[in-house]
């Protein structure tokens, strides 16, 4: 429901400092009551009356765990490490929480330099924060990145050929793009389809549709539903129902969607959906049309499922690539409201617009020298 | 001779005596679903007129007109679509005929028709609405489990979650509203609230305000079928609660899947196309 302010600038660097300067309370919840052993088996008997896995109901994916690691050999981090993190966030989020002061002064005009919303002219407060309390735990692991593989948690390096391919001298959006960019290549702001596909609301911003679902810095619930014939995965921003027949072929190639075409069986405990298909528009992290994702979801205990993904392109990287973050269940007083971006976008125009009237002002300056 | 066709008059009145009166049909039994109810799971398509204009109409060329030296003719905006662009006739799915506007909305549904081009929430990829959503021209999915029911609808990617537990008066208007069901027997009944002012019923200007309660009955009445009601209220709008309904139909198709209609992309040129470096001609 949150609408969004996409003419405001940058937020997506805060974004990516907060992952690291924030903090956490959730974690509690998976670690109450049961001991490990006790709350897997608890979860092994979790079946749908067809017998499946029973993943349903309102699940919360934010993490404060960057997807990438700062530090190659580290994957684990203390549990004190990973308190000083959660604490931190933790004082920060109290500190934006304080009641703002009504006499202070205008922020300056473009604000104050700083890489906070449009220069901290006070874009994204407190309300839009939701990018999760805790860092990520698996295996009672506390995790320095959701990639797992390669072994040094970072996304392998993209192949030449990739480079090349974004080297298309205009703007090219891809699904994993930040909400909005303060500036961008030559010729982003020339056409509605130079901008980020976040900005226009054709998904979510920084794959949080995925596949692969990537967490962000709000709207971070997935609803589930599992019927004897389909799962539907429904990401909270924008609204996009994942409909995943069982056990059916893909689509044939020339079938292309945003979010790829996607169809799931089971394994055992494990869902397993395989995505090909992707539009050319679609571009995670400048990914090609042969983009392969393989989601795993699993309940790992009654209030957790643990995601992982597999991304294969080999147009893109050289090997393979692995993350794996939970999923944790929402808060019974949790509730997916409707994120209607497109009906409420009057940035993306203004966008346009005001470079418009920009590049008069350029023509006009101009002509006066002349 | 005689008697073999005698004999098959006869048969002719037996059976004509023992079809199903209109009521009986609902005698259907439907396979339950897992949560023991009768089972919607599937793909679903109204296939009728009502997205034009829920009232009765009678074909005509254009939904955007202007006046031309013998009546009305297209407007200027959908001339190029010619005969793709003309409306079909339909006898209407009110029941009594007419919807029971207060004098002052039934003026802006007639402005709502004149300005339908500008106007038609459907034209920018708004999301739909309920109960538009249901007889749009797209088919939607029905997914029913032992915990959940949601809608996916192809049109704009729109969706509904119904709750199965009254969460109590939705916090947010929302385009899509809050969503309710509960079962009268063999009936699915969704309670619909917390709308805003801002969708339409149809392509003819037919609207409401954010009073707007529908109530939508869904029941299965043959392996391929729902009879689909709707009861609609609207104090500001209407004298009276009205009620549509019409059949569903499951798409029978063997690959039958919902296909994705982002429309949004669709719509960009339209809404943002005059804000290009280079526009194109408008």
């Amino acid at each position: 429901m949150r609408a969004r302010l996409v003419s405001l600038v940058a937020v997506v660097a805060v974004a990516i400092a907060v992952v690291w300067v924030w903090p956490a309370q959730v974690a509690g919840q998976a670690q109450s009551g049961q001991r490990p052993a006790a709350r897997a088996a608890a979860a092994r008997t979790l079946r749908t009356p067809e017998g499946y896995p029973d993943l349903q109901g309102l699940w919360n994916a934010a993490t404060l765990t960057p997807l990438e690691r700062p530090e190659p050999t580290k994957l684990v981090m203390t549990d004190t490490e990973a308190q000083a993190i959660e604490k931190t966030a933790e004082a920060r989020r109290d500190r934006a929480a304080r009641p703002s002061r009504g006499d202070r002064d205008a922020p300056p005009v473009g604000g104050d330099g700083s890489t906070g919303a449009a220069g901290n002219v006070g874009g994204y407060n407190n309300f839009w924060i939701d990018n999760g309390t805790t860092v990520i735990t698996v295996d009672g692991q506390r995790r320095t990145s959701i990639v797992i593989d390669p072994a040094n948690g970072r996304v392998p390096p993209v192949t030449t050929d990739a480079i090349r391919r974004g080297r298309g001298g205009l703007a090219t959006p891809t699904s994993d793009a930040p909400e909005q960019v303060a500036s961008g290549p030559r010729g982003a702001y020339d056409n509605p389809e130079q901008r980020p596909l976040a900005e226009r609301c054709l998904l979510g911003f920084g794959s949080v549709s995925g596949p692969p679902a990537l967490p962000v810095l709000y709207n971070n619930f997935k609803q589930i539903v599992q019927t004897k014939d389909h799962v539907m995965l429904l990401v909270e921003m924008n609204h996009d129902a994942r409909v995943i027949p069982l056990n059916k072929p893909h689509a044939p190639a020339h079938v292309r969607k945003w979010m790829g075409d996607s169809v799931a069986h089971y394994e055992g405990d494990t869902l397993v959906i395989d995505t090909t298909n992707f539009t050319s528009k679609t571009r995670f992290r400048g990914s090609s049309e042969s983009l392969h994702i393989v989601e795993r979801l699993r309940r790992i205990d009654e209030n957790t499922i643990l995601y992982r993904f597999t991304v294969e392109d080999p147009g893109t990287w050289a090997q393979p690539w692995t993350g794996e973050y939970p999923w944790v269940a929402a808060e019974p007083d949790d509730r997916l409201y409707e994120y209607a971006c497109h009906e409420g976008n009057y940035a993306l125009g203004d966008i346009l617009r005001g470079e418009r009237l920009l590049e008069a002002e350029a023509e006009a300056v101009r002509k006066q020298v002349r | 001779m005689i008697s073999a066709v005698a004999a098959a008059g006869a048969a002719a009145m037996i059976a004509l005596y023992t079809l199903p009166a209109a009521g009986q049909a609902q005698a259907y039994r439907a396979p339950r679903a897992s949560d023991g109810h009768p089972d919607l799971n599937g793909i679903w398509q109204a296939n009728n007129e009502a997205h034009w204009d829920l009232e009765a109409h009678v074909a005509r060329s254009a939904l955007a007109l202007r006046p031309g030296p013998y009546g009305p003719l297209p407007a200027k905006e959908v001339l190029y679509l010619g005969a793709v662009g003309s409306v079909p006739g339909g006898l209407g799915v009110v029941e009594g005929g007419e919807i029971p506007y207060k004098p002052d909305a039934l003026k802006i549904r007639n402005e709502n028709r004149e300005k339908w081009v500008e106007r038609d929430p459907e034209i920018k990829c708004y999301l739909p609405g309920v109960p538009r959503a249901t007889y749009m021209p797209y088919p939607f999915q029905i997914f029913q489990s032992s915990k959940a029911l949601f809608i996916a609808y192809e049109y704009a990617g729109a969706v509904r979650n119904i709750y199965l537990k009254d969460p109590g008066p939705a916090p947010v208007d929302s385009w899509m509203g809050q969503s309710v069901a509960r079962w009268e027997g063999e009936t699915l009944v969704i309670d619909a609230t917390g709308f805003n002012d801002q969708t339409w019923f149809d392509r003819a200007g037919n609207h409401h305000s954010d009073k707007l309660h529908v109530v939508e009955r869904y029941t299965r009445t043959g392996p391929d079928h729902i009879s689909y009601e709707a009861t609609i209220e609207d104090p500001n709008v209407f004298t009276k609660p009205w009620k549509i309904s019409m059949p569903l139909y499951r798409r029978l198709e063997r690959n039958a899947q919902l296909m994705e209609f982002k429309c949004v992309e669709f719509v960009e040129e339209l809404l943002y196309g005059q804000w290009r470096k280079n526009p194109l001609p408008r």
